[in-house]
């Protein structure tokens, strides 16, 4: 099923047209990634897809309903959850307080039940914590719960998004160059908790840089170049294509060198 | 604080056009008024990233201190806006250095707050000192001239030409000279600013220093025709806040259009509907304009 | 941790407790009574403001306004159209919630600097109109003659004791209104607004309309704080309206500590008593009081409770950070198995005071402290 349907996706910023005619469908159940040098639009199509930013032309749908003008708060609620290039987290927070904030789209008690501290509040209350310490879990960071985000490593701070982006109990996750900043030897179990992401009901949209990274993971890739689809495929179309290869992969490779 | 109509020849009827041409004058140094003490706050918020709602306080102050030199010393009226210009402009760079300063990493209410402390300082000092009730600030500048048929006031045509050359002077020393320049630079772009030498810290109080004294300048000129009060400032606050924000925060030519735009239309409306009306006009502005794009009409880019 | 235990639910029992027992030890001296009283009438709008500021970290330079605003209305109503109180107070806080959803709609699309200044102007105007409608508020004459609650033939309100409790009681309320917001997904979606709206955002709050219905409530508590402040005092001036009580609120709110439970009421009940101790100096208050708000947002902006809340939280955090860890010795840095019960570790970690693994207990505040 497809579960995202971008149609001739365009945004212009004055006279730059930092995405254009950009077409993709993101497979439920699959890992789909975006790749191409800096500048190419990558982070412009998650903003817009998010909601960030409203596109100048093209439509977006998600799960067949469109989303093209959707507020960022909608389209979290609608099931469209994403982490950012630059972690974003509550600094002045513990991690499990951070996921927890993630629980709070799908929260429906409000001050009443609050304060009268009704059933409804206890049940919410226990569940948000629950999905809160799995979210943490899963993404291998409980033993980190109790530390302030400010404080802990940029990897388990990484992680703590992605746990805070699963807290929204997302369909489809959008991660922003998830893997930025981490040292080598880890990218390796990042790279195994993007992959289990598929099996636990979410869909990936990623974008990514480190290409041995996105080799291993992604079912289908797009690349993009100066904000316009250069080739969608397999990894290994991909790999094989002559105008990726001499536009990207060679310098991607220096780059990783 | 409103212009007034200015009395009239007792041999003169006033015709349509004598009243509008009369009120277009009150607007005008109105505006000029409005213009000085909005350019001020502009800057500071394109420097500092700071609303100083201890704006209209520095007025305040500006205007008190004028009254002093003018009355108590005894200097005349030029040399005592002046020099009250040179102390504010003291004050001002004060008031960065020991409250914006100190605060400029915290979150936003706080040096919000700090404002707030700020010029309830001024206003209790400017009480303790000289009392709250009105005074009177008496201007040596007397006479009127007849223009077009009505009769305007000599002190408002001072203000509006002083507010004139007080603008063109402004602008060339932000265009021309290094210190204006650096005003400029840093407005635009702080870090890069920084990499090329410019200290921040010295924009941000000179900034703050010329906000204080374009704001005296303004009190000075505008005192002898309404009454001094410590909360004389208040109103002007916000009406000069409509302003920037109707302008652009940050933006001069902004403060200065909205400046002229905003007296005009509270002369006209005070004239032709009520004084109310026109009282109110700043406040419709603002709540008009903040409703309806919540981030000011023409935000420049600001970086934050 | 078990609620008893809790060293900030202890000290704010302790200090409702202390409150509450005043009227034993100033029974007979009506001045120090109302002063009290009217400490907690401001002390109920103080937890409005604390809701827009200490959670969702907006300044609401309107809260005097709102406290005008229901002043006026009790005032008002019981005294030119002599209405019960009671029907009075209910209007008039009614009234300050609309009025404060009216201001909020457009609150809550502002940001920042912009939603301040916005709320120094309705302030303003809102204290304009109280002070110069003459025909209907009387402006700088004022109201007289509020009248009492009426307390049905039980209770009789003219009682400064009987007066006391009425507003204690509304303040417990306020108390334990922060209290079930601080520690729901209420308060978290407002904090989350304080700390980072654009996260919020992201992460599917809706920001705007929290914002609105924070502001909404902050109007309402200053509504019901005013409108009691009115048949307290029995006589109210526009300055129930001022810029100036804002101040004070704000003073309160410094001092007590910013998005706390305790924090509102302990600091307006601590500046109150400090304003009397220094009456004599009441016309230069002002002077001394501005730098003292500058020095508070500078060297102290978390207030008491602030502070030691603080101080409760790093402790506790160290404490479960080492209990979240399990026995993994590598991030242990105190030298020593951190297993072992739970009255060790505390001890342990209070008495050596160095950072547990990867230098945890740096000096930034959680949510559960203030800011």
């Amino acid at each position: 099923m497809t579960m995202l349907e971008i149609r001739d996706l365009g945004k212009r910023f004055g006279g730059l047209d930092a995405v254009k005619d950009v077409s993709l469908d993101v497979e439920a159940g699959q890992i789909t990634a975006v790749i191409g040098p800096n500048g190419a639009g990558k982070s412009t199509l998650f903003n817009l897809v998010h909601g960030f930013y409203r596109p100048t032309a093209g439509t977006i749908s998600f799960k067949g309903e469109d989303i093209t003008h959707s507020s960022p708060h909608r389209t979290v609620a609608g099931g469209i959850a994403r982490t950012f290039q630059t972690t974003n987290l509550f600094d002045d927070s513990t991690l499990l307080e951070n996921v927890l904030a993630g629980r709070i789209v799908r929260s429906k008690s409000n001050v009443f039940d609050a304060v009268f501290h009704t059933p409804r509040h206890r049940r919410e209350s226990s569940i948000n914590e629950d999905k809160a310490m799995e979210a943490l879990e899963f993404c291998g960071v409980a033993e980190y719960r109790h530390d302030l985000a400010s404080n802990v490593p940029q990897e388990v701070q990484k992680r703590t998004a992605v746990a805070m982006a699963l807290a929204t109990e997302p369909e489809l996750l959008l991660l922003d160059e998830p893997a930025g900043g981490i040292p080598e030897e880890e990218t390796v179990d990042f790279g195994n908790l993007i992959r289990s992401l598929p099996q636990r009901g979410v869909s990936v949209l990623l974008v990514e840089h480190k290409m041995t990274m996105i080799m291993g993971l992604a079912d289908t890739i797009l690349v993009l170049d100066h904000g316009q689809k250069l080739a969608l495929g397999a990894p290994a179309e991909i790999q094989s294509n002559p105008d990726v290869i001499r536009a990207y992969l060679g310098s991607t490779a220096q780059e990783e060198n | 604080m409103r212009l007034t109509r200015a009395a009239l020849m007792p041999a003169e009827d006033p015709t349509i056009m004598t009243l509008f041409i009369q009120q277009l004058f009150n607007g005008l140094a109105l505006g000029g008024v409005y213009c000085l003490a909005a350019i001020g706050l502009t800057l500071v918020f394109g420097v500092l990233r700071i609303p100083n709602l201890a704006h209209g306080a520095l007025y305040m102050l500006g205007a008190y201190i004028t009254y002093f030199f003018l009355t108590t010393v005894g200097v005349p009226y030029i040399a005592a806006i002046g020099i009250a210009a040179i102390m504010l402009f003291i004050v001002g760079v004060g008031l960065e250095r020991l409250v914006f300063h100190p605060l400029r990493n915290s979150p936003h209410t706080h040096h919000m707050i700090a404002a707030v402390g700020a010029m309830f300082f001024f206003q209790a000092l400017a009480q303790a000192i000289w009392g709250a009730d009105f005074r009177r600030m008496d201007t040596p500048i007397t006479g009127e001239l007849r223009i077009l048929g009505a009769e305007i006031s000599a002190q408002r045509i001072v203000i509006i030409v002083t507010a004139v050359i007080v603008l063109a002077l402004l602008a060339l020393f932000i265009k021309r000279s290094i210190h204006g320049q650096t005003i400029e630079a840093i407005e635009q772009d702080r870090v890069g600013a920084s990499l090329v030498g410019i200290n921040p810290s010295m924009v941000s109080m000179l900034t703050l220093g010329l906000s204080a004294l374009l704001a005296t300048i303004a009190a000075g000129l505008v005192a002898p025709i309404n009454l001094l009060s410590p909360t004389m400032g208040d109103a002007l606050n916000l009406k000069v806040f409509a302003i920037i924000i109707l302008g652009g925060l940050g933006s001069l030519p902004g403060a200065i259009v909205g400046g002229f735009a905003l007296a005009i239309a509270e002369t006209m409306t005070a004239t032709y509907i009520s004084s109310a009306v026109g009282e109110a006009v700043a406040f419709i502005v603002l709540v008009a304009v903040l409703a309806i794009k919540p981030n000011g009409l023409f935000t420049k880019a600001v970086q934050r | 941790m078990n609620p008893m235990k809790n060293p900030r639910i202890i000290g704010t029992i302790a200090v409702i407790i202390l409150l509450g027992l005043t009227p034993l030890a100033f029974a007979q001296e009506n001045y120090a009574m109302r002063v009290i009283t009217v400490g907690m009438c401001a002390a109920i709008a103080v937890y409005g403001l604390n809701i827009i500021l200490g959670f969702t970290g907006q300044l609401n330079l309107a809260q005097g306004g709102f406290f005008g605003i229901g002043a006026y209305g009790v005032g008002l109503l019981t005294t030119d159209y002599d209405w019960s109180f009671w029907a009075a107070f209910v209007v008039s806080v009614i009234g300050t919630a609309v009025i404060g959803y009216l201001c909020g709609l457009i609150a809550l699309r502002t940001k920042d600097e912009y939603f301040a200044i916005f709320t120094m102007a309705i302030g303003f105007i809102i204290f304009l109109v109280i002070s110069r409608w003459e025909p209907v508020t009387h402006a700088h004459s004022g109201v007289n003659n509020v009248k009492f609650p009426e307390g049905g033939g039980l209770i009789d309100f003219e009682s400064p004791v009987a007066m006391f409790y009425l507003v204690f009681a509304i303040l417990l309320i306020c108390v334990y209104t922060t209290y079930a917001i601080r520690r729901s997904s209420v308060g978290r979606t407002l904090l989350t607004i304080r700390t980072s709206e654009d996260l919020a955002d992201a992460i599917g709050v809706r920001v705007g309309f929290s914002k609105q219905l924070a502001f909404a409530a902050s109007a309402v508590f200053g509504g019901v704080g005013g409108g009691l402040y009115a048949t307290v005092v029995g006589f109210i001036g526009p300055d129930a309206a001022s810029i100036d009580k804002t101040f004070e609120f704000l003073m309160f709110i410094l001092v007590g500590g910013m998005g706390t439970v305790a924090g509102p009421l302990l600091g307006s009940m601590i500046v109150t008593f400090l304003f009397e101790l220094f009456q004599d100096f009441q016309a230069y208050r002002f002077i001394v009081l501005g730098p003292i708000i500058v020095a508070l947002v500078i060297f102290a902006p978390r207030g008491i409770v602030g502070y030691l809340g603080g101080f409760v939280d790093r402790r506790n955090r160290r404490r479960r950070v080492e209990e979240a860890r399990g026995a993994d010795d590598d991030l242990d840095s105190t030298g020593a198995s951190t297993s072992g019960g739970t009255g060790d570790h505390r001890a342990r970690n209070v008495a050596d005071g160095t950072e547990s693994g990867a230098g945890r207990t740096g000096g930034t505040p959680s949510p559960e402290e203030t800011k």
